[in-house]
Order: structure tokens, then C-alpha cells, then sequence
């Protein structure tokens, strides 16, 4: 294509994510093999933003997803359902039990299901609190996905796409590269082709998933994984899949992949 | 559409030259050029400077850059190849991110939405992205920019 010229010249050449002055997170990293040379390296989102932006996720007191994380905190310490169970009767300190759990998401149950964080919350409030499941993009289940992803901020995302995993991630490769909607675009053509472009007021990124659950200024709320597959689905003037569908963990499964070495950012925030 | 719609060669119905140009008019009716720059510009219409870059309008907001500017365009292609090129730009550069916009037949694309909603296509409003009257409007401002 002979438009390259200033294709792919613009993630924000040095900024370093670094929360209260204390943690780093990678925000740059090496391609995973499995991309075949499709990304010369990976980029979080957070660089593609402006500097306004960035610096909101630097300081857990101007992050406005904390909110969030803080109501998930309280969550995690109140007994609901028939069994009067709270999540910390079972996993005791999150900081301790759930470190680590969000890097990994989605992965394959004992099942052989591919389940994403929301489902194995869900499982829990089911089947061991008794109690009623959340809509998967309910308050309640992004604040808790917050708290829980927070766990994990600095550590490098590292889902597993082999064994029970493969075929899974097979599909979500496939997705990502359809070309959707009357406007025939695939996740590619915008977050893979065009990365560092302008398409309108939009300055491509990479559409990694490594930030979320993500607060959107825009939305002034946190926004989930699928949600925002929908949206960029709905952009396509396509009909979208269903939050929560097994074509949405199929694709946040290979979406992950494609960004395993960048550092989860817990809650980040976007514009 | 509206008194002229008979007219009008429906997307089917379009005659090709070498492909990629169309040298008829869609509808007989003599493109508007400044609709055509409304069309251009409008997020609600073509939103061509979501990906195109046009020094001639610099009080639009928000040009993209994913698609070649258009400064010159109309020095670079003919006025049956801008026909062509807004109809179905995927026949001269194939597999192009840029979009069809005069194709009303659902089955083309893969799960055809309801416009921006997220739904399934209607079978009754289906329609192309631009009407063959707004893209003889676009062309005939296309044909305007000769400056580079
Ligand atoms: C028409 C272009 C377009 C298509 C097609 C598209 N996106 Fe996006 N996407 C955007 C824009 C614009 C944004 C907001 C700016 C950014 O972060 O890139 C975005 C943002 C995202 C983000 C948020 C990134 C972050 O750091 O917060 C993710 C994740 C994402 N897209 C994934 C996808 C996936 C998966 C698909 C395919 C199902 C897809 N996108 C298809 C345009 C698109
Ligand atoms: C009655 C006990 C119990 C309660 C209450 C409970 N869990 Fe669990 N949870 C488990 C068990 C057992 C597992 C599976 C073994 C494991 O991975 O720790 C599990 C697994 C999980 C996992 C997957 C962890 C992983 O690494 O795969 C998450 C996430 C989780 N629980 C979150 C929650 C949340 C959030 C709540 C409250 C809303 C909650 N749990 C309430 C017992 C419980
Ligand atoms: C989603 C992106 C996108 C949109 C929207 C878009 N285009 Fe394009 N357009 C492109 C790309 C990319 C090319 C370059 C062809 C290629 O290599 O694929 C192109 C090429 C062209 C060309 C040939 C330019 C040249 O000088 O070679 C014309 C003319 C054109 N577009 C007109 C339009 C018009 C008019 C509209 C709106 C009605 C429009 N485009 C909307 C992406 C887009």
C-alpha cells in the first residue's frame, strides 16, 4: 500500500507509565511470536493517549476508576445469598489469592470451557454463595473485575493459547480478521493495519486489552472487555455479538494474546 | 431517490469500464458540488475526512490520515474513475479498507447491521451507503480539487 508513509509513527515515543511514582508498568514489548511478525512490538493504549490522559492513570487519587476498585473492595467483604458467604470467607486477602488471576484471563476451566473473569465470579456467587448472578457488565461485576484486576497490576499479561486453549484462540483469530458490518472492517484493519492513523478524531491504537476494565471518560464509566468489542463491532454498521457470548471469549482470548508481555494495568483510563 | 429514482442506475445495474471507472452519470442529473463537500465532510453522510485529509476544507475538524489525502485528486483520476472510486474503491485497490458505498445488496457482507445500532439489518431499509445522487455530488467536487 503506498499510504505507509506516516502510518505507525506515533505511540508516544518515551513516555513511562509509572504509578505514584513508585510502580512501572511495561507499556512496551517485544511481539509475541504467535503474531508472525504482525505488530513490530506491542503498545498499551495508555501511549496513544493524550498527555492530559496518561497522567490521570498515574495517580491512584486522580484515577477515577479507583472508585470503582473501592467498591469492588467492599464487595468482596459482604456475604450475599443463601450460603451468607463473602467472596473473603472463601479467598481470604485478595492482594494474596487473587494475584496473578487476572494475567491469565480467559483461560480454560476444568470443564474445558473458556471462561472469562466474569464467568468464575458468577460460578461463585451461584453456585457457592447462592445468590444471584450479575449481568456481565453490570456495576456491580465491573467493579468487582476492578478490584480483582487490580490484584494483578505490573505483572505481565499471560494467557495460555495451547492445548484445551487452541482451538478457542483459533476462533478469536478468525474473528479478529473478518471484515464485519457494511463497512466490511476487521479489528485488523483499524488496530493492526492502521495503528498510530487518525480516523477522524481517533488516533489508532493497537486495541489491546491489557488496561482493562478501562474508565472512559467518555462513557464517565468503567467499561468492560466485551463492551467495547461491541462498540467497535457496531462501528462497522454491523449486528454485533452478545456481551458475555462464546464468540467474545473467543476473541478477548486471542485479543489478550496478542498483548502478553505488556504489564496489566489494573484499571486504566482512556479517553 | 424521490422523482428521480427511475432514473437512477440501481448498484446492480452499473456499467464498468476497465474495471474501475463509470463513465455514466448514476442519475442523469448534474452532480452539486458544494452538497457533494457536505457529503464529504458530514459525519452523518460519507464522513470521507474520517480517513481522507483535504487542505481545501480547513475548517472541518478532525481530518484522518488512513486513506491518501485528497489534495489533487481531481488532477490524479478521471471524472468516471471518482464515479468508480466512490461507488466500489475496492475494485481498483482490492481488499481496501475503504468502504463501498454503493452496494444495497445485504448478502455481500458479513452480519449487516441495522446502521450504528448493533442490530441485524432490516430487510426493508437496507440500503447503500450513499444515495447515486449524493455520489455524483461528491464527484463533482472530487473533480474540484486539481491542487496539490
Ligand atoms: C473502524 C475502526 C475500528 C474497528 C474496525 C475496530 N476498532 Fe477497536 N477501536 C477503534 C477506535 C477509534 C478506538 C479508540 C482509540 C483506540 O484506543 O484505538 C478503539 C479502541 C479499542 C480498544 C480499547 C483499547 C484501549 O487501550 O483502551 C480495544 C480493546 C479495541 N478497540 C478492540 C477492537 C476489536 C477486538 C475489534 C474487532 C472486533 C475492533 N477493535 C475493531 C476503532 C476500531
Ligand atoms: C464458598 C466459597 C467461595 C466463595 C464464597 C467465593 N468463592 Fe471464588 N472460588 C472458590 C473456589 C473453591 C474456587 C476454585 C478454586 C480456586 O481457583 O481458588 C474459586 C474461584 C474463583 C475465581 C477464579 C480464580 C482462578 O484463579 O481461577 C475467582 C475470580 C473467584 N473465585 C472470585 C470470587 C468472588 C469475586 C467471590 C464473591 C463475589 C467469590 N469468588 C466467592 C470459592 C469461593
Ligand atoms: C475507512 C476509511 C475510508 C473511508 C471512510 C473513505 N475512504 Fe477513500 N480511501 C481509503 C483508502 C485506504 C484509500 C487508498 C486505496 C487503497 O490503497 O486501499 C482510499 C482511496 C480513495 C480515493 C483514491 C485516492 C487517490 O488519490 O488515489 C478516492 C477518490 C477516495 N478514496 C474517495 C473517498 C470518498 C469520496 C469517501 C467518502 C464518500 C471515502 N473515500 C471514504 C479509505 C477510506
Amino acid at each position: 500500500v503506498a499510504l505507509s508513509g506516516a502510518a505507525h509513527a506515533d505511540p508516544h515515543p518515551d513516555a513511562e507509565l509509572i504509578i505514584e511514582g513508585e510502580l512501572q508498568l511495561t507499556t512496551r514489548a517485544e511481539a509475541p511470536a504467535h503474531l508472525d511478525g504482525a505488530l513490530p512490538e506491542i503498545y498499551s493504549g495508555w501511549l496513544f493517549r493524550t498527555d492530559e490522559t496518561r497522567s490521570l492513570q498515574m495517580d491512584d487519587f486522580d484515577n477515577p476508576a479507583m472508585l470503582a476498585v473501592e467498591d469492588g473492595a467492599d464487595m468482596w467483604e459482604t456475604a450475599e445469598g443463601a450460603a451468607e458467604q463473602s467472596c473473603a470467607d472463601c479467598h481470604g486477602d485478595a492482594s494474596e489469592s487473587m494475584k496473578g488471576v487476572r494475567a491469565v484471563m480467559p483461560k480454560v476451566n476444568e470443564n474445558g470451557d473458556l471462561w472469562s473473569m466474569e464467568d468464575y465470579v458468577n460460578n461463585c456467587r451461584t453456585e457457592r454463595m447462592e445468590a444471584d448472578a450479575w449481568g456481565w457488565n453490570s456495576q456491580d461485576m465491573r467493579n468487582m473485575t476492578s478490584f480483582i484486576s487490580l490484584q494483578s497490576r505490573g505483572m505481565p499479561v499471560d494467557v495460555a493459547i495451547d492445548g484445551d486453549a487452541a482451538p478457542f484462540w483459533e476462533r478469536g483469530k478468525e474473528m479478529y480478521y473478518t471484515r464485519f458490518g457494511q463497512l466490511e472492517l476487521s479489528c485488523a484493519n483499524c488496530h493492526e493495519d492502521s495503528w498510530g492513523m487518525m480516523i477522524r478524531a481517533d488516533h489508532l491504537s493497537q486495541g489491546q486489552i491489557n488496561g482493562f476494565p478501562t474508565y472512559r471518560l467518555k462513557n464517565a464509566g468503567m467499561v468492560s472487555v466485551h463492551n467495547r468489542f461491541r462498540g467497535c463491532i457496531r462501528d462497522t454498521r454491523a449486528e454485533s455479538f452478545a456481551i458475555g457470548s462464546q464468540e467474545f471469549r473467543e476473541l478477548e482470548l486471542y485479543v489478550a494474546s496478542r498483548g502478553n508481555g505488556l504489564s496489566v494495568e489494573g484499571v486504566s483510563v482512556r479517553q | 431517490a424521490g422523482a428521480s429514482a427511475s432514473a437512477e442506475i440501481k448498484p446492480a445495474d452499473v456499467v464498468w469500464e476497465d474495471e474501475i471507472a463509470i463513465p455514466m452519470s448514476l442519475t442523469g442529473v448534474p452532480g452539486d458540488p458544494a452538497r457533494g463537500a457536505e457529503v464529504l465532510s458530514k459525519r452523518s453522510l460519507g464522513n470521507c475526512v474520517a480517513c481522507h485529509q483535504n487542505s481545501a476544507m480547513p475548517d472541518v475538524a478532525f481530518q484522518g490520515n488512513v486513506g491518501p489525502t485528497f489534495d489533487g485528486v481531481g488532477a490524479r483520476w478521471s471524472e468516471a474513475e471518482l464515479r468508480g472510486l466512490v461507488a466500489n474503491a475496492k475494485r481498483a485497490f482490492p481488499g481496501s479498507m475503504m468502504p463501498v458505498f454503493y452496494n444495497d445488496s445485504p448478502a455481500d457482507y458479513i452480519r449487516p447491521g441495522d446502521a450504528y445500532t448493533a442490530k441485524a439489518y432490516n430487510p426493508e431499509t437496507f440500503s447503500t451507503l450513499l444515495t447515486a445522487q449524493q455520489i455524483e455530488d461528491v464527484v463533482a467536487y472530487l473533480v474540484t480539487l486539481t491542487e496539490y
